[in-house]
Protein backbone atom coordinates (compact mmCIF):
# COMPACT_ATOMS: atom_id res chain seq x y z
CA UNK A 1 0.00 0.00 0.00
CA UNK A 2 2.96 2.22 0.58
CA UNK A 3 5.22 1.53 -2.36
CA UNK A 4 5.73 4.37 -4.78
CA UNK A 5 4.11 3.23 -8.02
CA UNK A 6 6.17 3.25 -11.15
CA UNK A 7 4.79 6.19 -13.07
CA UNK A 8 7.37 6.48 -15.78
CA UNK A 9 8.24 9.81 -14.19
CA UNK A 10 11.95 10.32 -14.13
CA UNK A 11 12.80 9.94 -10.46
CA UNK A 12 15.97 11.93 -11.05
CA UNK A 13 13.76 15.01 -11.44
CA UNK A 14 12.35 14.42 -7.98
CA UNK A 15 15.78 13.99 -6.55
CA UNK A 16 17.25 17.08 -8.22
CA UNK A 17 17.58 19.96 -5.81
CA UNK A 18 16.45 17.76 -2.96
CA UNK A 19 19.79 16.21 -2.25
CA UNK A 20 21.62 17.99 0.51
CA UNK A 21 25.10 19.19 -0.25
CA UNK A 22 27.88 17.16 1.25
CA UNK A 23 31.40 18.24 2.09
CA UNK A 24 32.59 14.91 0.73
CA UNK A 25 31.76 16.09 -2.79
CA UNK A 26 33.52 19.43 -2.45
CA UNK A 27 36.97 20.65 -3.32
CA UNK A 28 38.48 22.10 -0.20
CA UNK A 29 39.81 25.65 -0.45
CA UNK A 30 40.69 26.29 3.17
CA UNK A 31 41.69 23.59 5.59
CA UNK A 32 41.74 24.65 9.23
CA UNK A 33 43.54 22.23 11.56
CA UNK A 34 43.47 22.42 15.35
CA UNK A 35 43.61 26.20 15.15
CA UNK A 36 43.93 28.02 18.47
CA UNK A 37 44.12 31.75 19.09
CA UNK A 38 44.83 33.64 22.28
CA UNK A 39 44.33 37.31 23.07
CA UNK A 40 47.03 37.58 25.74
CA UNK A 41 46.08 34.96 28.30
CA UNK A 42 42.52 34.39 27.20
CA UNK A 43 41.85 31.76 24.60
CA UNK A 44 39.41 32.88 21.90
CA UNK A 45 39.57 29.83 19.64
CA UNK A 46 39.93 26.40 21.18
CA UNK A 47 41.20 24.13 18.47
CA UNK A 48 39.05 24.59 15.38
CA UNK A 49 39.01 21.91 12.68
CA UNK A 50 37.07 22.58 9.55
CA UNK A 51 37.22 22.38 5.77
CA UNK A 52 35.85 25.30 3.79
CA UNK A 53 34.77 24.30 0.29
CA UNK A 54 35.80 26.07 -2.89
CA UNK A 55 33.23 28.19 -4.79
CA UNK A 56 30.67 27.86 -2.05
CA UNK A 57 29.34 30.26 0.54
CA UNK A 58 30.18 29.25 4.09
CA UNK A 59 28.53 31.12 6.96
CA UNK A 60 29.79 31.39 10.53
CA UNK A 61 27.04 31.94 13.05
CA UNK A 62 27.03 32.12 16.82
CA UNK A 63 26.40 34.50 19.72
CA UNK A 64 28.59 37.54 20.32
CA UNK A 65 32.03 36.63 21.56
CA UNK A 66 31.89 33.06 20.25
CA UNK A 67 34.96 33.62 18.06
CA UNK A 68 33.38 33.73 14.64
CA UNK A 69 34.88 37.08 13.67
CA UNK A 70 38.20 36.09 15.17
CA UNK A 71 38.21 32.95 13.06
CA UNK A 72 37.28 34.92 9.95
CA UNK A 73 40.08 37.43 10.58
CA UNK A 74 42.51 34.59 11.07
CA UNK A 75 41.98 33.52 7.49
CA UNK A 76 43.79 36.56 6.10
CA UNK A 77 45.87 37.19 9.21
CA UNK A 78 44.11 40.40 10.15
CA UNK A 79 44.75 39.35 13.73
CA UNK A 80 48.45 39.98 13.16
CA UNK A 81 47.57 43.65 13.50
CA UNK A 82 46.26 43.14 17.04
CA UNK A 83 48.81 43.24 19.87
CA UNK A 84 49.32 40.23 22.06
CA UNK A 85 47.76 37.69 19.73
CA UNK A 86 49.30 34.25 19.54
CA UNK A 87 48.14 31.42 17.32
CA UNK A 88 48.71 27.67 17.14
CA UNK A 89 47.69 25.18 14.51
CA UNK A 90 47.37 25.57 10.77
CA UNK A 91 45.18 27.22 8.20
CA UNK A 92 45.95 25.97 4.74
CA UNK A 93 44.97 27.98 1.71
CA UNK A 94 44.97 25.66 -1.27
CA UNK A 95 47.34 23.32 0.52
CA UNK A 96 49.90 25.68 2.04
CA UNK A 97 49.93 27.03 5.57
CA UNK A 98 49.23 30.76 5.67
CA UNK A 99 50.98 31.04 9.04
CA UNK A 100 54.23 29.76 7.57
CA UNK A 101 57.20 32.14 8.03
CA UNK A 102 57.76 32.37 4.31
CA UNK A 103 54.30 33.76 3.62
CA UNK A 104 54.13 37.35 2.41
CA UNK A 105 51.14 38.80 4.29
CA UNK A 106 50.44 41.46 1.68
CA UNK A 107 50.28 38.78 -0.97
CA UNK A 108 48.04 36.64 1.27
CA UNK A 109 45.60 39.53 1.72
CA UNK A 110 45.46 40.01 -2.02
CA UNK A 111 44.44 36.38 -2.36
CA UNK A 112 42.04 36.60 0.57
CA UNK A 113 40.02 39.81 0.36
CA UNK A 114 37.91 41.19 3.14
CA UNK A 115 34.81 43.35 3.49
CA UNK A 116 33.77 44.82 6.82
CA UNK A 117 30.58 45.63 8.63
CA UNK A 118 30.58 49.33 7.82
CA UNK A 119 31.36 50.26 4.24
CA UNK A 120 34.75 51.95 4.19
CA UNK A 121 35.34 53.50 0.77
CA UNK A 122 38.33 55.79 0.44
CA UNK A 123 37.55 59.50 0.09
CA UNK A 124 38.30 59.31 -3.61
CA UNK A 125 36.27 58.87 -6.75
CA UNK A 126 34.34 55.70 -7.41
CA UNK A 127 36.80 54.86 -10.17
CA UNK A 128 39.88 55.39 -8.01
CA UNK A 129 38.41 53.29 -5.21
CA UNK A 130 38.16 50.29 -7.48
CA UNK A 131 41.46 50.95 -9.25
CA UNK A 132 43.29 51.43 -5.96
CA UNK A 133 44.48 47.88 -5.50
CA UNK A 134 45.95 47.74 -8.99
CA UNK A 135 47.55 51.18 -8.67
CA UNK A 136 49.48 50.15 -5.58
CA UNK A 137 50.63 47.09 -7.47
CA UNK A 138 52.13 49.55 -9.95
CA UNK A 139 49.52 49.22 -12.70
CA UNK A 140 48.97 52.53 -14.46
CA UNK A 141 47.85 51.52 -17.94
CA UNK A 142 44.63 53.44 -18.47
CA UNK A 143 42.97 50.87 -20.70
CA UNK A 144 43.65 47.98 -18.34
CA UNK A 145 42.42 49.99 -15.40
CA UNK A 146 39.23 50.95 -17.25
CA UNK A 147 38.58 47.31 -18.03
CA UNK A 148 39.16 46.12 -14.49
CA UNK A 149 37.01 48.89 -13.00
CA UNK A 150 34.11 48.06 -15.26
CA UNK A 151 34.45 44.31 -14.75
CA UNK A 152 34.68 44.67 -10.97
CA UNK A 153 31.74 47.06 -10.75
CA UNK A 154 29.70 44.72 -12.90
CA UNK A 155 30.80 41.82 -10.70
CA UNK A 156 29.61 43.73 -7.67
CA UNK A 157 26.26 44.52 -9.36
CA UNK A 158 26.93 48.25 -9.15
CA UNK A 159 27.94 49.18 -12.71
CA UNK A 160 24.51 50.21 -13.96
CA UNK A 161 24.00 52.50 -11.00
CA UNK A 162 27.33 54.34 -11.22
CA UNK A 163 28.57 54.10 -14.80
CA UNK A 164 27.66 57.74 -15.51
CA UNK A 165 29.36 59.13 -12.46
CA UNK A 166 32.54 57.13 -12.07
CA UNK A 167 34.47 60.25 -11.21
CA UNK A 168 32.16 61.41 -8.45
CA UNK A 169 33.23 61.04 -4.87
CA UNK A 170 32.47 57.54 -3.54
CA UNK A 171 31.26 58.97 -0.25
CA UNK A 172 28.22 60.32 -2.10
CA UNK A 173 26.89 56.82 -2.66
CA UNK A 174 24.25 55.25 -0.41
CA UNK A 175 25.32 52.79 2.27
CA UNK A 176 24.26 49.79 0.19
CA UNK A 177 26.07 51.15 -2.87
CA UNK A 178 29.17 51.88 -0.80
CA UNK A 179 29.19 48.31 0.47
CA UNK A 180 28.98 46.96 -3.07
CA UNK A 181 31.72 49.41 -4.09
CA UNK A 182 33.93 47.98 -1.36
CA UNK A 183 33.24 44.52 -2.71
CA UNK A 184 34.13 45.75 -6.22
CA UNK A 185 37.39 47.09 -4.78
CA UNK A 186 38.06 43.74 -3.15
CA UNK A 187 37.42 41.71 -6.29
CA UNK A 188 39.40 44.07 -8.56
CA UNK A 189 42.63 42.39 -7.46
CA UNK A 190 41.11 38.96 -8.26
CA UNK A 191 41.29 37.29 -4.87
CA UNK A 192 40.52 33.59 -4.40
CA UNK A 193 38.64 33.96 -1.16
CA UNK A 194 36.32 36.74 -0.02
CA UNK A 195 35.76 37.22 3.69
CA UNK A 196 32.63 39.17 4.60
CA UNK A 197 32.31 40.32 8.20
CA UNK A 198 28.64 41.17 8.79
CA UNK A 199 28.49 42.88 5.43
CA UNK A 200 24.78 43.73 5.61
CA UNK A 201 24.33 44.72 9.22
CA UNK A 202 24.47 48.44 8.45
CA UNK A 203 22.23 48.19 5.39
CA UNK A 204 18.51 48.60 4.86
CA UNK A 205 16.44 45.54 3.81
CA UNK A 206 16.47 46.28 0.07
CA UNK A 207 20.23 46.89 -0.02
CA UNK A 208 20.62 43.74 2.06
CA UNK A 209 18.72 41.70 -0.51
CA UNK A 210 20.82 43.16 -3.33
CA UNK A 211 23.96 42.29 -1.41
CA UNK A 212 22.70 38.75 -0.78
CA UNK A 213 21.93 38.39 -4.46
CA UNK A 214 25.48 39.53 -5.17
CA UNK A 215 26.92 36.98 -2.74
CA UNK A 216 25.02 34.30 -4.62
CA UNK A 217 26.67 35.46 -7.87
CA UNK A 218 30.11 35.84 -6.32
CA UNK A 219 30.43 32.20 -5.41
CA UNK A 220 30.75 31.31 -9.08
CA UNK A 221 34.21 32.85 -9.02
CA UNK A 222 35.21 33.04 -5.39
CA UNK A 223 35.11 31.09 -2.20
CA UNK A 224 32.99 33.19 0.12
CA UNK A 225 33.07 33.08 3.91
CA UNK A 226 30.57 35.25 5.73
CA UNK A 227 30.05 36.08 9.38
CA UNK A 228 26.54 37.17 10.21
CA UNK A 229 24.39 37.80 13.24
CA UNK A 230 21.33 37.47 11.10
CA UNK A 231 20.46 33.80 11.02
CA UNK A 232 17.86 34.15 8.31
CA UNK A 233 20.58 35.72 6.21
CA UNK A 234 22.89 32.78 6.81
CA UNK A 235 20.00 30.48 5.90
CA UNK A 236 19.32 32.42 2.71
CA UNK A 237 22.79 32.92 1.30
CA UNK A 238 25.02 30.11 2.50
CA UNK A 239 25.64 26.59 1.27
CA UNK A 240 27.33 25.50 4.49
CA UNK A 241 26.90 26.82 8.00
CA UNK A 242 29.22 26.58 10.97
CA UNK A 243 27.90 27.20 14.45
CA UNK A 244 30.52 28.41 16.91
CA UNK A 245 30.07 28.74 20.63
CA UNK A 246 32.61 29.85 23.23
CA UNK A 247 35.54 29.44 20.87
CA UNK A 248 34.58 25.99 19.71
CA UNK A 249 33.09 24.71 16.50
CA UNK A 250 29.91 23.00 17.68
CA UNK A 251 28.40 21.95 14.38
CA UNK A 252 29.34 22.37 10.73
CA UNK A 253 27.12 21.02 8.01
CA UNK A 254 25.17 21.91 4.91
CA UNK A 255 22.85 24.82 5.57
CA UNK A 256 19.66 22.85 4.91
CA UNK A 257 20.51 20.35 7.62
CA UNK A 258 21.55 22.99 10.12
CA UNK A 259 18.30 24.90 9.74
CA UNK A 260 15.86 22.00 9.51
CA UNK A 261 17.44 19.27 11.57
CA UNK A 262 20.53 20.27 13.55
CA UNK A 263 22.20 17.41 15.35
CA UNK A 264 23.41 19.28 18.43
CA UNK A 265 21.14 20.70 21.06
CA UNK A 266 23.28 23.84 21.40
CA UNK A 267 22.77 24.55 17.69
CA UNK A 268 19.03 23.95 17.96
CA UNK A 269 18.73 26.23 20.98
CA UNK A 270 20.64 29.01 19.26
CA UNK A 271 18.88 28.98 15.91
CA UNK A 272 15.41 28.60 17.39
CA UNK A 273 16.05 31.39 19.90
CA UNK A 274 15.99 29.35 23.09
CA UNK A 275 18.08 29.75 26.14
CA UNK A 276 20.19 26.67 26.81
CA UNK B 1 18.63 16.71 17.80
CA UNK B 2 19.07 15.60 21.32
CA UNK B 3 15.69 16.20 22.86
CA UNK B 4 12.43 17.70 21.78
CA UNK B 5 11.08 20.56 23.78
CA UNK B 6 8.65 23.18 22.71
CA UNK B 7 9.00 25.89 25.33
CA UNK B 8 12.03 27.82 26.55
CA UNK B 9 12.19 30.37 23.77
CA UNK B 10 13.69 33.67 24.77
CA UNK B 11 10.51 35.11 23.31
CA UNK B 12 7.69 34.14 25.68
CA UNK B 13 5.29 35.37 23.06
CA UNK B 14 6.60 32.75 20.61
CA UNK B 15 6.22 30.02 23.26
CA UNK B 16 2.63 31.10 23.73
CA UNK B 17 1.91 31.12 20.00
CA UNK B 18 3.28 27.60 19.48
CA UNK B 19 1.53 26.28 22.55
CA UNK B 20 -1.72 27.86 21.45
CA UNK B 21 -1.66 26.38 17.95
CA UNK B 22 -0.67 22.99 19.32
CA UNK B 23 -3.59 23.07 21.74
CA UNK B 24 -5.93 23.91 18.90
CA UNK B 25 -4.71 20.81 17.03
CA UNK B 26 -5.50 18.66 20.06
CA UNK B 27 -8.92 20.27 20.39
CA UNK B 28 -9.54 19.52 16.72
CA UNK B 29 -8.38 15.95 17.35
CA UNK B 30 -10.81 15.62 20.26
CA UNK B 31 -13.69 16.82 18.07
CA UNK B 32 -12.77 14.40 15.31
CA UNK B 33 -12.57 11.49 17.77
CA UNK B 34 -16.03 12.34 19.03
CA UNK B 35 -17.28 12.48 15.46
CA UNK B 36 -16.04 8.93 14.83
CA UNK B 37 -17.65 7.61 18.01
CA UNK B 38 -20.94 9.35 17.25
CA UNK B 39 -21.05 8.29 13.61
CA UNK B 40 -20.36 4.61 14.34
CA UNK B 41 -22.83 4.53 17.21
CA UNK B 42 -25.45 6.26 15.06
CA UNK B 43 -25.02 3.61 12.40
CA UNK B 44 -25.05 0.64 14.74
CA UNK B 45 -27.93 1.89 16.93
CA UNK B 46 -29.88 3.42 14.08
CA UNK B 47 -29.81 6.75 15.89
CA UNK B 48 -30.51 9.46 13.35
CA UNK B 49 -30.16 12.29 15.84
CA UNK B 50 -26.62 11.20 16.67
CA UNK B 51 -25.92 10.91 12.96
CA UNK B 52 -26.96 14.54 12.53
CA UNK B 53 -24.61 15.51 15.36
CA UNK B 54 -21.69 13.76 13.70
CA UNK B 55 -22.51 15.50 10.44
CA UNK B 56 -22.89 18.97 11.88
CA UNK B 57 -19.72 18.68 13.96
CA UNK B 58 -17.79 18.52 10.71
CA UNK B 59 -18.42 22.26 10.30
CA UNK B 60 -16.56 22.92 13.55
CA UNK B 61 -13.70 20.69 12.44
CA UNK B 62 -13.49 22.54 9.13
CA UNK B 63 -13.50 25.90 10.86
CA UNK B 64 -10.66 24.77 13.14
CA UNK B 65 -8.65 23.60 10.16
CA UNK B 66 -8.91 27.03 8.57
CA UNK B 67 -8.07 28.81 11.83
CA UNK B 68 -5.02 26.64 12.52
CA UNK B 69 -3.75 27.04 8.96
CA UNK B 70 -4.06 30.78 9.33
CA UNK B 71 -2.13 30.77 12.61
CA UNK B 72 0.60 28.61 11.09
CA UNK B 73 0.98 31.00 8.14
CA UNK B 74 1.31 33.87 10.58
CA UNK B 75 3.97 32.05 12.57
CA UNK B 76 5.89 31.29 9.38
CA UNK B 77 5.67 34.89 8.24
CA UNK B 78 6.45 36.56 11.53
CA UNK B 79 8.78 34.16 13.31
CA UNK B 80 10.60 32.33 10.51
CA UNK B 81 10.84 29.21 12.66
CA UNK B 82 13.80 26.87 12.21
CA UNK B 83 14.77 23.34 13.21
CA UNK B 84 12.31 21.76 15.69
CA UNK B 85 10.01 24.79 15.58
CA UNK B 86 9.86 24.64 11.80
CA UNK B 87 9.15 20.91 11.88
CA UNK B 88 6.39 21.48 14.43
CA UNK B 89 4.65 24.00 12.18
CA UNK B 90 5.05 21.78 9.11
CA UNK B 91 3.82 18.72 11.03
CA UNK B 92 0.81 20.67 12.30
CA UNK B 93 -0.14 21.89 8.83
CA UNK B 94 -0.05 18.31 7.57
CA UNK B 95 -1.70 16.78 10.62
CA UNK B 96 -4.75 19.02 10.43
CA UNK B 97 -5.26 18.10 6.78
CA UNK B 98 -5.51 14.46 7.84
CA UNK B 99 -7.73 15.34 10.79
CA UNK B 100 -10.04 17.24 8.52
CA UNK B 101 -10.26 14.27 6.17
CA UNK B 102 -10.97 11.98 9.13
CA UNK B 103 -13.82 14.37 9.95
CA UNK B 104 -15.08 14.07 6.37
CA UNK B 105 -15.04 10.27 6.60
CA UNK B 106 -16.99 10.39 9.89
CA UNK B 107 -19.47 12.76 8.29
CA UNK B 108 -19.82 10.28 5.43
CA UNK B 109 -20.62 7.49 7.91
CA UNK B 110 -23.23 9.80 9.44
CA UNK B 111 -24.93 10.23 6.04
CA UNK B 112 -24.74 6.49 5.36
CA UNK B 113 -26.36 5.79 8.70
CA UNK B 114 -29.24 8.15 7.85
CA UNK B 115 -29.61 6.42 4.52
CA UNK B 116 -29.52 2.97 6.10
CA UNK B 117 -32.10 3.84 8.73
CA UNK B 118 -34.82 3.72 6.09
CA UNK B 119 -33.79 0.28 4.91
CA UNK B 120 -34.04 -3.30 6.00
CA UNK B 121 -30.41 -4.02 6.85
CA UNK B 122 -28.79 -7.08 8.25
CA UNK B 123 -27.72 -6.34 11.81
CA UNK B 124 -25.04 -9.00 11.83
CA UNK B 125 -22.67 -6.77 9.86
CA UNK B 126 -23.16 -3.97 12.34
CA UNK B 127 -21.23 -5.88 14.97
CA UNK B 128 -18.25 -6.04 12.64
CA UNK B 129 -18.58 -2.32 11.88
CA UNK B 130 -18.79 -1.55 15.57
CA UNK B 131 -15.66 -3.56 16.22
CA UNK B 132 -13.78 -1.91 13.38
CA UNK B 133 -15.04 1.49 14.51
CA UNK B 134 -13.75 0.99 18.04
CA UNK B 135 -10.43 -0.21 16.73
CA UNK B 136 -10.07 2.79 14.43
CA UNK B 137 -11.14 5.21 17.13
CA UNK B 138 -8.46 3.82 19.46
CA UNK B 139 -5.93 4.21 16.70
CA UNK B 140 -6.81 7.88 16.14
CA UNK B 141 -6.78 8.54 19.87
CA UNK B 142 -3.37 6.91 20.28
CA UNK B 143 -1.95 8.75 17.25
CA UNK B 144 -3.06 12.07 18.73
CA UNK B 145 -1.65 11.02 22.06
CA UNK B 146 1.71 10.27 20.40
CA UNK B 147 1.52 13.72 18.81
CA UNK B 148 0.70 15.42 22.11
CA UNK B 149 3.51 13.65 23.98
CA UNK B 150 5.99 13.61 21.05
CA UNK B 151 6.26 9.89 21.61
CA UNK B 152 7.91 8.20 18.60
CA UNK B 153 7.73 4.70 20.08
CA UNK B 154 4.00 4.99 20.37
CA UNK B 155 3.79 6.49 16.89
CA UNK B 156 5.41 3.35 15.47
CA UNK B 157 3.17 1.08 17.53
CA UNK B 158 0.07 2.88 16.28
CA UNK B 159 1.24 2.87 12.67
CA UNK B 160 1.60 -0.91 12.87
CA UNK B 161 -2.10 -1.23 13.80
CA UNK B 162 -3.03 -0.03 10.33
CA UNK B 163 -2.33 -3.48 8.88
CA UNK B 164 -4.85 -5.05 11.27
CA UNK B 165 -7.40 -2.44 10.27
CA UNK B 166 -6.82 -3.26 6.60
CA UNK B 167 -7.31 -6.98 7.37
CA UNK B 168 -10.51 -6.31 9.25
CA UNK B 169 -11.80 -4.18 6.39
CA UNK B 170 -11.01 -6.92 3.87
CA UNK B 171 -12.82 -9.43 6.09
CA UNK B 172 -15.94 -7.25 6.17
CA UNK B 173 -15.80 -6.78 2.40
CA UNK B 174 -15.62 -10.53 1.79
CA UNK B 175 -18.55 -11.16 4.11
CA UNK B 176 -20.66 -8.52 2.42
CA UNK B 177 -19.90 -9.85 -1.04
CA UNK B 178 -21.03 -13.31 -0.02
CA UNK B 179 -24.16 -11.85 1.46
CA UNK B 180 -24.95 -9.81 -1.64
CA UNK B 181 -24.50 -12.85 -3.89
CA UNK B 182 -26.89 -14.85 -1.78
CA UNK B 183 -29.58 -12.20 -1.69
CA UNK B 184 -29.61 -9.50 -4.36
CA UNK B 185 -32.21 -7.50 -2.40
CA UNK B 186 -29.50 -6.85 0.21
CA UNK B 187 -27.20 -5.17 -2.27
CA UNK B 188 -28.27 -1.61 -1.55
CA UNK B 189 -27.95 -1.73 2.27
CA UNK B 190 -24.83 -3.89 2.00
CA UNK B 191 -23.17 -1.31 -0.19
CA UNK B 192 -23.87 1.35 2.43
CA UNK B 193 -22.29 -0.83 5.09
CA UNK B 194 -19.35 -1.41 2.77
CA UNK B 195 -18.89 2.34 2.26
CA UNK B 196 -18.96 2.82 6.02
CA UNK B 197 -16.29 0.14 6.48
CA UNK B 198 -14.29 1.78 3.72
CA UNK B 199 -14.54 5.16 5.48
CA UNK B 200 -13.25 3.60 8.71
CA UNK B 201 -10.38 1.98 6.86
CA UNK B 202 -9.46 5.37 5.38
CA UNK B 203 -9.52 6.91 8.85
CA UNK B 204 -6.92 4.31 9.84
CA UNK B 205 -4.71 5.46 6.97
CA UNK B 206 -5.01 9.08 8.08
CA UNK B 207 -4.12 8.10 11.65
CA UNK B 208 -1.05 6.35 10.32
CA UNK B 209 -0.06 9.52 8.45
CA UNK B 210 -0.25 11.45 11.70
CA UNK B 211 2.13 8.92 13.26
CA UNK B 212 4.55 9.55 10.39
CA UNK B 213 4.43 13.30 11.06
CA UNK B 214 5.24 12.65 14.72
CA UNK B 215 8.42 10.84 13.70
CA UNK B 216 9.30 13.65 11.31
CA UNK B 217 8.63 16.21 14.01
CA UNK B 218 10.74 14.54 16.67
CA UNK B 219 13.49 12.89 14.62
CA UNK B 220 13.64 15.11 11.57
CA UNK B 221 13.28 12.09 9.30
CA UNK B 222 10.57 11.87 6.68
CA UNK B 223 9.25 8.30 6.81
CA UNK B 224 6.31 8.64 4.44
CA UNK B 225 6.14 5.98 1.75
CA UNK B 226 8.59 3.74 3.55
CA UNK B 227 8.18 0.42 5.31
CA UNK B 228 7.32 -0.06 8.97
CA UNK B 229 10.87 -1.37 9.47
CA UNK B 230 12.32 1.90 8.21
CA UNK B 231 9.92 3.77 10.43
CA UNK B 232 11.14 1.81 13.43
CA UNK B 233 14.73 2.45 12.47
CA UNK B 234 14.11 6.19 12.24
CA UNK B 235 12.29 6.18 15.57
CA UNK B 236 15.05 4.31 17.36
CA UNK B 237 17.86 6.34 15.82
CA UNK B 238 20.02 7.40 18.72
CA UNK B 239 20.52 11.09 19.04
Amino acid sequence: MNAIPSTGLDMAILQAGRQNLSLKDEQIMLQINNFKLYYGESQALKGIDMSIPRNKVTAFIGPSGCGKSTLLRSINRMNDLVDNVTVEGRIELDGSNIYDKSVNVVDLRRRVGMVFQRPNPFPKTIYENVAYGLRIQGMNDRRTLDEVVEKSLRGAALWDEVKDRLHDNALGLSGGQQQRLVIARAIAVEPEVLLLDEPASALDPISTLKLEELIYELKNNYTVVIVTHNMQQAARVSDYTAFLYMGELIEFSDTNSIFTNPQKKQTEDYITGRYG
Amino acid sequence: MESMELGHHISQQFNAELENVRNKVLTMGGLVEQQIVDAVKALVDNDSQLAETAISNDLKVNALEVAIDEECSQILARRQPTAGDLRLVVAIIKTITDLERIGDEAEKIGHLSLHLSGMEANKQHFAAIQHLGEHVHRMVRDALDAFARLDVEQAVTVAKVDDQIDDQYNGITRQLITYMMEDPRSISPSLDVMWAARALERIGDHAKNICEYVIYLVKGKDVRHTSIEQMEKAARRAD
